[in-house]
Order: structure tokens, then C-alpha cells, then sequence
């Protein structure tokens, strides 16, 4: 048996641990550089705001309604859903986290510790509400596929917890169950499904496997097919067979892209944001433990003005992978030389690293780096990693990048604290 | 006859690692001591029995200063605790988190400041008392954080 563990409205959740006096109100968190809501409190749902809504089409009702207004504070959501996943780990060795607030926890051997399902399933969701002071909803079933199903209806339910370990209420749970929600059907796969006069969960199930086949993709659709009829075959990402998440080896490429506070034309400006990305994306592949061939640098132009040609990218392939930050500043800003237009207004800007590789198994060339200038560079990048896990992120840092507060830096006119993870900005009691 | 021989050395070579012995090394007996690999005690693991329910805050009123809580000290609230009469806790009152002991005695609940300037905040049996967390330790600095970085030894 799976559980997915998904927080209630997370953001706002976050806010709200610290700030009590927000219970009962509405409350809506912004995306980055304050562009739209991505997370409401249920008031604020109630009041028929909308996911994704832009902030500035919005701002008259949220004043009118007085909702409580914050820039995304991830510094916060990220220590919280850390404590919330090592709540989730006492419960089960097997959790895997799914995204900033869902987890899959497998339950075997479980059910022996409590007379059913249900009161593991409310164990867990009483033991993240009290020692972490978030809400959660909990969905159990035999697969992923059906857990994800069980917790919308944990949610729709009230109860906030909803078991489907009998054929029958899965059975029941598919028929509740539109078919443009199932986990692994997107919007073209739900519009095609409708068209065909696939309405819910329950006619996909009770289509031919083969059928499922043909239509959604090969493997993948069968796979789905069989979930949603409670056979698993969802890959478990936890124990065996897969590393360790932490080491990231499945990861494919490490990314910092960010919206401008308002369009920039200047190459100073532009430059300074690319080193101050690429430091950020440097020092997170040290912490995975990996090096990176292949550097790109991304600007985006108005998406509005230029449909589809909105991102303009240049790539430089390095001999040797590497994780210094030095080695890939450089590169990035030979990258972005080659894409900078001087007169172009440009909206966002980032830096996306792949060609990964664990770190230390580089081939030496003949022109490279010689081992022992790599190794220098290696305890170079493991003390400055050190003095800004000590003093603050970018304390020590390449005079190309950006100190505190730059030019281009996203808006965020409603913060709140880093309650948990920054010395200055404590959560203060009277 | 004496003949001097000129090396050059890489300068790598005059980085060698070399171990680093935390003892002399006798020639005879080998110091017993040396099996034991020293770790440095860590804090964290001392004071805090649930790392992911605990959180520091910092205190900025004084109606605790007779528990010994003081304005600028950091407390540590763990919220995996169940509250107890007695406990020091952060309660929310009015919307407003704040540091009281509790009392709980003769089916009365109630929050009692440690200062004779503030009162005892009697909570009536059907308003919900809403606990935060336990209070677990309070970390008080008696030298500011700016001397504690000089050694004052020139």
C-alpha cells in the first residue's frame, strides 16, 4: 500500500504556522518576482481566485476582500517541507518526496502498528499537523496512480484522509473521478479521452489494456491503465534499485533562471545576473556531488511581442566537466556574448547546466587542467562553499557577480521572514 | 670531498599531506588513547530530542525574565511535546504567539507571566487554548557576540 502525504494550500500553510493571526483569513502567496498567485488559502479559493491569476488583474479585489498578500518566501517553504519529510520518515523508511509538498510513503508493514489503514492514515496526518503545524490530506491505495486519485478525495471529502483498499471503493473512487485528473493524463491526452467519450476515471479503467496502449502513448499508457486498476507498476524511486536521491546522479541538468524586477538592456547588468546564476548553479552542483559539460545560457525577450521566439539560448561544450565556479562563469559569459543583442529588452535570464557526470571521473587531456589544478580548484570551491554556508549565500563570490540587492533583482514587495533558516531574520515572541 | 647536489623540487611535493597525530608517538607502547577517533560534541544533538519539531525564536518581551527568559535570548520550542501543567510554552493568544508558563490545575487552564508586572491570563474552560509548542531550553549570551570574537590577550 501507497500513501501520498500532500500539504493543504503549502505556502500559505508556511505563512501561516508563524503568523497565527492569518487563520481564518484569506491568504494568497505570489510567484516569483510577484507575478501570480500560486498558492491560496481556501477563504481566498472561496472568494474565486484563481491558480496562476495575474497579481496586477487581481489587486483590486484582493484589497477589497483585505486577503493577506505574500511574495514567495522558498528559504521558509523549504526548511518546513524538510521537516515535514522527516516527520514522514519516522512513519515509513520508504518516503519519497514528490514535490515541495507531496510525498509517497510506502506502508508495508504498517498495518500491523494500527487496527486499519485509516487510523495510520490520521496517525500521519496528526503527527505532521502537530509537529510541524502544517495540514495535510492522506491518500492511501494498493498504487501510486490510485493514492494520488485517493487524496484528491481525501481533500474533497473533509475528512482529509481516504483509504480505497477494497476493489469496490476503488471502483467507486474511479467513478467520482474525472478522467483529466489522473495522474499522467495531461490536457492533450483529457481532451482527446473526451472526445472519445472517455468521461471519468472509471471508463478509462474499463477500456481493453491494449486500448490504452494505442491511445496514450505505448508503455506509458498501459502502465497507467494498470495503476488505475491496482496493479502497481510505477518504478519505486525509494531503496533498492535507485541511488539515493540526494547524490542527484538521475539528475539531467541543474538550472537558476529568474524573472527581472523590470526588462534590462544593459550587458553590465545582464552579465552581472548570468555570474550571479551561474555561482548559484556552481555551488548546487557541488552539493550533488556532480560536474557539468555542457553550459547554456538562457535570455527571454517579451513573450508577449515575440510568440515563440520569446527565449534565445547559447551553449559552450567544455572539454572536462567541472563543477568551479571560475570554469563556468567563464564559459557562460562566452555563452552569453554570443546571444546578446545590444537594444533588446530582456524580461528573464538563466543558466541551465547538463552533460552531468559524478564528480571526479573526468578524462584527462593533454591541454586540461591537471590533476593537481583541479584538485587546488576543488578545495578552492569546498572552503567558499563553506564561508557562505557560514557568513550568508554569496558572502565571497566573483567580482562579475552580484552582491546583495542588485539592479535586476525580482520584485518582492510582500515578504515575509526567513523565520527558521537566517540568524537575522528569527521568528521573534514578545 | 663534499659535493653538492642542486634538487628542484615541484612545489606540489612541498604541499604533502602528511597525518596529523594528536599524541606524541612513543616508540614503545602505542598511546591507547589513539583508537579513539575525537568527535566534536555537538549542540544540536544534545538539546534537540525532535530536530524536525523543534524551532528557535528569539524573545523581545520581559514577562519571563523571572524563568530566567530575557529580552534578545533565544528559546528552543519543540512542538513534538504534549503540554503540561507546569511546561513554559508559546501559547497563541489574540493572534499573537506568546511565551507563559502554563497552568493547568482543578479542570482550570491558565497562562501565568514570571514578572510581578504582568498578570495571570486566565483562560475560561470553553475558549480554546491554542499551544504552539514547549519551551525545551533558553540559550542566554553573557558576552555579546562582537567580544566573544576578539581573544583580548594582546
Amino acid at each position: 500500500m501507497y500513501a501520498l502525504v500532500d500539504c493543504n494550500n503549502f505556502y500559505v500553510s508556511c505563512e501561516r504556522v508563524f503568523q497565527p493571526a492569518l487563520a481564518g483569513r484569506p491568504v494568497v502567496v505570489l510567484s516569483n518576482n510577484d507575478g501570480c498567485l500560486i498558492a491560496r488559502s481556501d477563504e481566498a479559493k472561496a472568494l474565486g481566485l484563481k491558480m496562476g491569476e495575474p497579481f496586477h488583474l487581481v489587486r483590486a479585489t484582493l484589497e477589497r476582500h483585505r486577503v493577506a498578500v505574500f511574495s514567495s518566501n522558498y528559504a521558509l517553504y523549504g526548511d518546513m517541507s524538510r521537516r515535514v519529510m522527516e516527520v514522514l520518515s519516522s512513519f515509513s523508511p520508504e518516503a519519497e518526496p514528490y514535490s515541495i509538498d507531496e510525498s509517497f510513503l510506502k506502508l508495508t508493514g504498517l498495518e500491523l502498528l494500527y487496527p486499519n489503514l485509516e487510523s495510520c492514515a490520521h496517525a500521519i496526518r496528526e503527527a505532521v499537523r502537530q509537529q510541524v503545524g502544517v495540514p495535510v490530506c492522506v491518500g492511501v491505495a494498493p498504487t501510486k496512480t490510485l493514492a494520488k486519485l485517493a487524496n484528491r478525495l481525501a481533500r474533497k471529502c473533509g475528512q482529509g484522509v481516504m483509504v480505497l483498499a477494497t476493489p469496490e471503493k476503488q471502483a467507486a473512487a474511479r467513478q467520482d473521478t474525472a478522467v483529466g485528473t489522473v495522474w499522467g493524463v495531461g490536457r492533450k491526452y483529457s481532451q482527446k479521452l473526451l472526445a472519445m467519450g472517455v468521461v471519468t476515471a472509471a471508463d478509462l479503467a474499463n477500456l481493453p489494456e491494449g486500448w490504452a496502449r494505442r491511445h496514450l502513448g505505448g508503455v506509458v499508457g498501459q502502465r497507467l491503465w494498470r495503476e488505475l486498476n491496482g496493479q502497481p507498476c510505477l518504478a519505486e524511486q525509494f531503496g533498492e534499485q535507485a541511488a539515493p536521491p540526494k547524490q542527484g546522479t538521475s539528475r539531467h541538468s541543474v538550472t537558476c533562471t529568474r524573472s527581472f524586477g523590470r526588462p534590462q538592456q544593459e550587458w553590465a547588468v545582464v552579465r552581472e545576473a548570468i555570474a550571479t546564476f551561474m555561482a548559484r548553479g556552481a555551488e548546487k552542483l557541488r552539493r550533488y556531488n556532480l560536474e557539468a559539460h555542457v553550459v547554456t545560457v538562457l535570455l527571454g525577450t517579451d513573450r508577449y511581442a515575440n510568440p515563440g521566439l520569446a527565449t534565445r539560448t547559447g551553449v559552450v561544450t567544455l572539454a572536462l566537466a567541472t563543477a568551479d565556479t571560475g570554469e563556468l562563469s567563464r564559459a557562460a559569459l562566452t555563452a552569453l556574448r554570443r546571444v546578446f543583442r545590444p537594444g533588446v529588452a530582456y524580461y528573464r535570464a538563466g543558466i541551465l547546466l547538463s552533460g552531468l557526470e559524478p564528480a571526479g571521473q573526468a578524462q584527462f587531456g593533454l591541454f586540461e587542467a591537471t590533476p593537481e589544478q583541479r584538485e587546488r580548484s576543488h578545495r578552492l570551491m569546498t572552503a567558499l562553499d563553506a564561508l557562505n554556508t557560514r557568513l550568508g549565500r554569496q558572502t565571497v563570490r566573483l567580482a562579475a557577480a552580484a552582491g546583495p540587492a542588485p539592479a535586476w533583482r525580482g520584485r518582492c514587495a510582500f515578504p515575509s521572514a526567513a523565520y527558521t533558516t537566517e540568524w537575522e531574520q528569527l521568528w521573534t515572541i514578545c | 670531498m663534499c659535493a653538492l647536489v642542486m634538487l628542484t623540487l615541484p612545489a606540489e611535493l612541498l604541499a604533502l599531506k602528511l597525518p596529523f597525530y594528536t599524541c606524541l608517538i612513543p616508540a614503545g607502547f602505542p598511546s591507547p588513547a589513539e583508537d579513539y577517533e575525537e568527535q566534536p560534541l555537538d549542540l544540536n544533538r544534545y538539546l534537540f530530542t525532535h530536530p524536525a519539531s523543534t524551532f528557535l525564536a528569539r524573545i523581545t518581551g520581559d514577562s519571563m525574565t523571572g524563568a530566567g527568559i530575557h529580552p534578545g535570548d533565544i528559546i528552543t520550542v519543540d512542538r513534538a511535546i504534549a503540554p503540561a501543567d507546569g511546561h513554559i510554552v508559546v501559547a497563541v493568544v489574540d493572534g499573537e504567539h506568546t511565551v507563559k508558563r502554563l497552568r493547568r490545575r482543578h479542570g482550570r487552564v491558565w497562562l501565568e507571566a514570571e514578572n510581578d508586572r504582568y498578570p495571570a491570563l486566565e483562560l475560561l474552560a470553553d475558549s480554546r487554548l491554542d499551544i504552539w509548542g514547549v519551551v525545551t531550553h533558553v540559550i542566554h549570551s553573557f558576552v555579546s557576540r562582537k567580544a566573544a570574537g576578539s581573544t583580548g590577550r594582546n
